[in-house]
């Protein structure tokens, strides 16, 4: 079993905020990874850092074995990122940004199975200024999946979307899985971690409170019930 | 969990050259799509110009006026592009997240760079095609052995004023680079010695606009098209500009909001 991802120890502060003190989980190709916590427990910052967008103040962190902080290129081909706040240009069209974000990779992914999969075709002639918040959130998915990643970081993709497109949007997740790509999601919903994430991770404070598999986590207790034990205990 | 990792194929980011070319054709294509980029890029410069052909006033000073009018369109053309619109586009992909996505892209954020002032060069290029041809239609008689002094002038024009466009997008928020951008671009234009020459300025004014980038850039095409000449003065102003824009953007630019 390899690791795609290793996060071991990471700190990292904002002026008096300490955003992560000790954070560490691993995740493995061939497996979603849920990343489960309340607001401002370091969800975000974690895979911002693993994006290398951030960088920790201390800590040991491995995407595919390299140091993210300004990887090269050919690194970046390898991991896709689909971030909190979307990061789709306005002014453009889905299809021509998918295209032409498939254009920095050698061999991506089919972008119009990617269309078809998630109904963007429905949409594909408004800029993404005038596109819903889910039909956004279904651009920036493909955005992430467009160059067939190894590992792939995906910040609440179902945040707003609606049931069918959530089980759409989860049965791509888990094709990905299927084809050996680590898939990390962060999310806020107990059912989106019980139906896809092979691990859980639950984080709290900047540190993780819990982490296995869904039997190994909850035993007989819910998912519910475990998270809020745990995330009240070390508040 | 026995999944085998799949074999990492060496470089699966499609080449450089390739990526930052894509980059640059899209951000010239999302420009040209654009009516209101449009309009400011191409349509209002070709509007003054006729204007100011037509027109007796404002005075430009000595000399044909078609051949002071052009060459202050053009430095209005490359104050357009490369200041109003790089700073407004940028500080609206900044707040939206696109300078992250496209950092963490193959792309990257240096390719990214490159990308924004290789798109930045074709639309001048595109607007020096458009408003040189229609001057040449109304008449303008530039001296061509200032062809490459005016091209030099641009080209260093075009990185003092992208270096201020990055130096507000990269600190403040969209909506104040949008209003901050557009002012001073309207300040520039009346008062910086773009269209208006220098000497047809009150004294004092006029010594100050010799010192603001658009004053020298005004003045620096000017001086290679009515007579053929690179304007030294002009051009160390710029470089000056541009040296300590680049400094302080490197400095300061944040990449996400």
């Amino acid at each position: 079993m390899t690791e795609a991802v290793t996060v071991r120890e990471l700190t990292k502060r904002f002026g008096a905020t300490t955003a992560l003190q000790g954070m560490t989980w691993t995740a493995h190709h061939g497996q979603v990874t849920a990343v489960l916590g309340p607001n401002g427990a370091g969800k975000t910052t974690t895979i911002e850092c693993a994006e290398g967008l951030q960088r920790p103040d201390s800590g040991e962190l491995r995407v595919l074995g390299v140091d993210p902080w300004r990887a090269g290129a050919d690194h970046r081909a390898c991991v896709g990122v689909m971030l909190q706040d979307g990061g789709l240009p306005n002014a453009t069209k889905p299809v021509r940004l998918l295209r032409h974000l498939a254009a920095f990779h050698q061999s991506p992914a089919d972008v119009d199975a990617l269309v078809g999969r998630l109904g963007i075709g429905a949409f594909s002639g408004t800029t993404i200024r005038r596109l819903s918040g889910g039909q956004k959130q279904r651009v920036a998915l493909a955005a992430a999946l467009v160059g067939s990643p190894e590992v792939a970081f995906l910040d609440e993709p179902t945040a707003g979307l609606d049931p069918h497109a959530r089980l759409e949007v989860w049965d791509l997740v888990r094709e990905t899985r299927d084809s050996g790509c680590a898939v990390i999601v962060t999310t806020h919903s107990f059912e989106e971690a019980q139906r896809l994430a092979d691990h859980i991770v639950i984080v709290n404070r900047g540190r993780v409170v819990g982490q296995g598999s869904l039997a190994d986590l909850t035993g007989e207790r819910s998912l519910e019930d475990v998270y809020f034990s745990l995330t009240r205990e070390s508040a | 969990m026995n999944t085998a990792p799949p074999a990492a194929p060496a470089g699966t980011a499609a080449p450089t050259v390739n990526r930052i070319l894509a980059q640059t054709r899209f951000e010239t294509g999302t420009l040209l799509r654009n009516g209101e980029q449009l309009l400011v890029a191409l349509i209002l410069p070709a509007m003054a110009l006729v204007g100011l052909a037509m027109s007796q006033s404002p005075s430009l000073g000595p000399g044909r006026r078609i051949d002071l009018a052009v060459p202050g369109v053009l430095a209005l053309a490359v104050i357009s592009t490369a200041f109003t619109g790089q700073a407004i586009s940028t500080g609206f992909d900044r707040r939206y997240g696109v300078l992250r996505l496209l950092g963490v892209s193959p792309l990257g954020r240096g390719g990214l760079l490159i990308a924004k002032a290789l798109a930045v060069l074709t639309i001048e290029l595109l607007q020096s095609v458009v408003i040189g041809g229609l001057g040449l239609a109304l008449g303008w008689h530039p001296q061509w052995m200032g062809l490459f002094a005016g091209v030099l002038i641009g080209l260093v024009g075009t990185w003092a004023f992208v270096g201020l466009a990055l130096l507000l997008a990269g600190t403040l928020r969209a909506e104040g680079v949008l209003a901050l951008a557009n002012l001073i671009w309207i300040l520039l234009l009346g008062l910086g010695g773009v269209i208006v020459p220098r000497t047809e300025m009150p004294a004092g004014l006029s010594h100050v606009a010799a010192l603001l980038p658009s004053g020298a850039l005004g003045d620096g095409l000017r001086e290679a098209s009515i007579h053929g000449r690179l304007a030294v003065i002009p051009l160390l102003v710029l470089v000056v500009w541009g040296t300590v824009a680049t400094v302080l953007a490197s400095r300061t630019f944040r990449w996400s909001d």
